[in-house]
Order: structure tokens, then C-alpha cells, then sequence
């Protein structure tokens, strides 16, 4: 399927998805929905730079808050419209993610992860400092009173731009993937060397594929601080970030678009059945469970048993 | 040298304070075979390092069809037409063998264009003879596959100039004889190339030149029954 069919395809899924839900008459399904939504961009854009190109990212935290509190900083300011802050909240993880690009001209393979994870450190000390933002208080973003196309509540209106979020994430992954530039970055996480004397500007590409997956992790976070109404550091850097964001494309396959997505839906669901009806302090413990068991079961995720499984059906 | 391909002037390459490379001079004519041979540590490597652009040489110059390509990356260098193979074999084990060599013929030969590349790709298969496993992983290849694979995947660069680093070390005799046919083929298509080799028999049978590499100094350059039989050569390989 060429990319603009697979976009079309996408965003009519996601469309059709969108409308059917309002039907649901619980509220608390589009509460729940959203958080989901959330995982299932963040699994995507990180299986861009992790999955893709083969550099471990622990920072998705970082990005994630960035596209947060660029919400804040915009609300506070001029309270300007929600796409503005889809949009600059984007653009600014972009560009975080740009530096991040940079860190890879020298650091490799756990080396690369322990200073992604440091970024996400250093960005959390300077929130916590910053006053403007609330600082360590936290800051009340409200919801508008108006929800707008005639949706019943703020919630919808945030699940129906989540739905739409995570089809761009899905839609920009596969482009990806499918292009050159996907052969580039397989060649890139194969062996850096050999791609770049085959001709793969392999420092470009890394910085491209790093800003992307940053800017798709802060467009996840813009909306945030209007589910919760408030934010504040420690929910923004949450730890289920970092951690989930690397175990659903590990859990679901970090081959292709497909597995970021299976990934994010089954553990974003099984957290959000475990947080009602058991506790909510058994979420990172299920994802940790199901870490290893995949690590060591079914090492290249659900997807890549699957692909195992019909290969040896062909060969029979 | 006039009209030479690829022309390296007076390279130093120094790793802290010990001097790998100390003013090699070398040059290479279009559509030469030219053997590079030297005991082991020699410089040989760090010499096609330089010249392929994985290292920077701090002193000297590098031509290659008289520009200078000293400020390039090295994904430029294979663009211009540079390509070089590695010594322990860096196949993209993710990827099936076919797969291997889009990624030069996308990059480096065509510039993106992404039509025909698999016919081409099919066509080097069956040139190294590599096409019935053109649809196996690449990762789970013999030694020797996987040394043709390395060689396959430079000449999907469409090269003017190839540097063969060691394809044959380990291999059996009709193995090496197999790779030697190989790369002597790239003649006809007016390939330049520049083999790095400890089996003797190869280089002799495959050079039209041959260097010698000693402690980082070029210590002999000509016609290869010439060259090993002068006594510095004698004298490096064997002792007094």
C-alpha cells in the first residue's frame, strides 16, 4: 500500500474509531482511552529511534514534558488555542530531539542511553526551577468551558484528538519505514560503519530520525495538562514513561509500525483493567513481568513470533 | 603521477604517539590491479582507512580523480566512486542478502532512485555467484558467502575504485580461487582495484603492481616479481 493510501486508510479508521466511541455512554472509557492513546504514540515514536535506527532512548520522559509545558507556557501567556499548542509543543521537542541527534555523534549503544536519560534529568531540575511554570507547585491548566463540533465534554474532545494524533504517529512511522530512509536507518542499527561506507550519511539520518521521534513524543504530551488540569514535574517526567515507551515496542516488535502499536494497545489496556480493578501501584510491576517474559520467551516481540510462526507454516 | 585515479601524497597517521602512517606515497592508475602487501601491523589498514575516509590523516594529501577529498565523509567518498570491503566481514545482518546491497545501490550508485534497484542487486548476486541465496538473512551466511556478500555490496557502489581489505584471510585454496576470479573480472568493467593480501599465491597470480607497507613507509612499488625479490622485502618478511 503506497504511504498516501496508508494515510487515507488511517485517518478513516481513525475517524470512523472517533465517532463510534461517542456512543459510549461511560465516561470514564474516554478517560481511559486517552491514556492508552498516549502509549500507543509514544511506543510508536520512540520505535523510530530505538526500533529503527537502533539508539536507545531513556529520555521519552523529557520529550514527553516538553510538549507538556510548552502547553503551560502558552496557556499562561496568551491561552492560545489548542492547535497552537499541538503545533509548538511538536516544533519544541523537535528541536529537542535535534540535540539529542547530536549526542549520537559520539555516544553508542548504552552509552547513548545513559546520557538520554540524563537529558531527561537535567530537563526535570531545570521545570522544578522554573517559576513561570509552576515549578515544583505544579500549575492549573482548566479546560475550556465551550467544548467545540458539539461534544458533550472537554474529555471527548481530547480522545478525539488523541485518536487523530496517534494516526499521524502511525501513518509518519510506516513512511518511514517503507522509504529509503527506513533501508538507511535498518543499515544505521545493523552496523554504522558499513553504512556509512555504503554511502548512508549516516550523522544526518540519525539527527533526522531523533528529531521525529522526539517531536511525535511532545505532540503526545501537549494535551496533557488539560486531561489532568493540573501539572506538575513529577507527573509530566512520570517514570511509566520512560519505561513504557521502551517495553511496548519491545513487547509488541520493533521491526515495524505494526508492533510499537499491538504493544501499546494490549499493555495501555491491561494497566488501565489493572488500575481499576486490582491497584494502581501493580502498573510498572505488570509491564516489568511482561518484560521478561518477552526478553526471554519471544525475543523479538509479538510480531516477530508471529512472523517466525508463518514462515515455518510456508516452509512445511 | 598524471592521470592517476586515486593519488595519496606524503599521509601521516598518528594514534597518540605512535606513528601508523609516516608519508606514505601511492598512487593508483584507472583500471589498475595493484596488490598492497606488508607484515602484519604494517599500516596497511589504517592506510585504506585514510584513504576510504573512516580515519583522518593529519598530514598529506588524498586525491581521488584529482580532487581532494580530505574534508569529505566517507559516505561522500563511496559516492564519488570509492568503495572499499572490510576485513571481518559487516554484513547488515538484519537484512537478506538482497537486501544488502539496496542499500549501496540506493545510497551510493543512485542517489535514492529506487526503480530497478533490485534487478541490479540481482544482477552483482549472480555475478559473485551469491544469487540462489539472494532471499537468505544475511547474518546466518558461511565465511565465505558472507566475504562475497562484503565484495558484492562495495561493487553495488558502482566504484571506479575498489579496495579489497583481506577478503580472502582464512579461506581454502578453491575458495580463494573463487574470490580471486571475482575480482579480477572487475577489470572488464575497468574497476580499479587495490587488493590488501596475505596469501602470496593471490596477490602474485592478481597484481600488476604490487607496494609494500613496512612500519608505516612504502618500502618498495613495481612489478611484483621485481618487488619480492629485493632484498628489503626479503628481509621484512623473513628476517636476516
Amino acid at each position: 500500500m503506497s504511504n498516501g493510501k496508508f494515510a487515507v486508510v488511517a485517518f478513516a479508521v481513525a475517524f470512523a474509531f472517533a465517532a463510534a466511541s461517542q456512543l459510549i455512554p461511560n465516561e470514564y472509557f474516554f478517560t481511559a482511552a486517552y491514556v492508552v492513546l498516549q502509549f500507543v504514540i509514544l511506543a510508536t515514536a520512540w520505535n523510530i529511534l530505538g526500533g529503527y535506527t537502533g539508539y536507545v532512548n531513556f529520555g521519552s520522559a523529557a520529550f514527553f514534558a516538553i510538549g507538556a509545558y510548552s502547553t503551560v507556557v502558552l496557556y499562561n501567556a496568551f491561552k492560545a488555542p489548542l492547535l497552537v499548542m499541538i503545533v509548538t509543543g511538536t516544533l519544541a521537542a523537535g528541536l529537542l530531539g535535534l540535540g539529542l541527534g547530536y549526542l549520537t555523534l559520539r555516544l553508542r549503544g548504552v552509552f547513548f542511553a545513559i546520557a538520554s536519560l540524563a537529558l531527561a534529568v537535567v530537563l526535570y531540575t531545570f521545570i522544578v526551577n522554573w517559576d513561570y511554570v509552576g515549578g515544583a507547585r505544579g500549575a492549573y491548566v482548566l479546560q475550556p468551558r465551550e467544548v467545540p463540533f458539539g461534544l458533550p465534554r472537554y474529555i471527548h474532545l481530547l480522545y478525539v484528538v488523541m485518536v487523530l494524533q496517534a494516526a499521524v504517529a502511525l501513518v509518519v512511522a510506516r513512511a518511514i519505514e517503507k522509504s529509503t530512509l527506513g533501508r538507511g536507518l535498518a543499515a544505521i542499527r545493523d552496523d554504522e560503519l558499513a553504512a556509512e561506507c555504503s554511502g548512508v550519511p549516516t550523522l544526518r539520518l540519525k539527527i533526522f530520525s531523533a528529531a521525529v521521534s522526539g517531536a511525535l513524543m511532545g505532540m503526545a504530551g501537549t494535551t496533557f495538562p488539560f486531561y489532568l488540569s493540573f501539572i506538575e514535574p513529577s507527573s509530566a517526567f512520570g517514570l511509566s514513561y520512560a519505561v513504557n515507551s521502551i517495553a511496548m515496542p519491545l513487547i509488541g516488535g520493533m521491526m515495524s509500525w505494526i508492533g510499537p502499536l499491538i504493544g501499546a494497545v494490549l499493555l495501555g489496556t491491561v494497566q488501565q483493567l489493572v488500575q481499576v480493578t486490582i491497584s494502581s501501584a501493580w502498573n510498572l510491576l505488570i509491564v516489568g513481568v511482561l518484560l521478561v517474559l518477552f526478553v526471554t520467551l519471544a525475543p523479538n516481540g509479538i510480531m516477530g513470533w508471529v512472523e517466525a510462526w508463518r514462515k515455518r507454516r510456508s516452509h512445511r | 603521477m598524471s592521470g592517476a585515479i586515486l593519488e595519496v601524497a606524503g599521509v601521516v597517521k598518528r594514534f597518540g604517539g605512535f606513528t601508523a602512517l609516516d608519508g606514505v606515497d601511492f598512487a593508483v592508475q584507472p583500471g589498475e590491479r595493484v596488490g598492497l602487501i606488508g607484515p602484519n601491523g604494517s599500516g596497511k589498514s589504517t592506510l585504506v582507512n585514510c584513504i576510504a575516509g573512516t580515519l583522518r590523516n593529519e598530514e598529506g594529501r588524498i586525491r581521488f580523480e584529482g580532487r581532494d577529498i580530505h574534508a569529505f565523509p566517507a559516505h561522500r567518498r563511496i559516492r564519488l566512486g570509492l568503495a572499499r570491503s572490510f576485513q571481518i566481514p559487516k554484513p547488515f545482518a538484519s537484512m537478506s542478502v538482497l537486501d544488502n546491497l539496496c542499500v549501496p545501490l540506493l545510497y551510493a550508485a543512485k542517489g535514492g532512485e529506487a526503480r530497478g534497484v533490485a534487478d541490479e542487486a540481482h544482477g552483482i548476486l549472480r555475478q559473485v555467484g551469491l544469487d540462489a541465496k539472494a532471499h537468505a538473512m544475511s547474518g546466518g551466511l558461511t565465511q565465505v558467502d558472507m566475504r562475497k556478500l562484503e565484495l558484492a555490496r562495495a561493487m553495488a557502489a558502482k566504484p571506479r575504485l575498489l579496495i579489497s581489505d583481506e577478503a580472502m584471510a582464512g579461506l581454502s585454496t578453491s575458495e580463494v580461487d573463487d574470490i580471486l576470479e571475482l575480482l579480477m573480472g572487475l577489470k572488464a568493467q575497468g574497476v580499479a582495484v587495490i587488493m590488501i593480501e596475505h596469501v602470496m599465491r593471490a596477490v602474485m597470480k592478481f597484481s600488476e603492481r604490487i607496494a609494500v607497507l613496512v612500519a608505516g613507509r612504502k618500502i618498495a612499488d613495481g612489478d611484483p616479481q621485481a618487488v619480492v625479490g629485493t632484498p628489503e622485502v626479503v628481509k621484512a618478511y623473513l628476517g636476516e
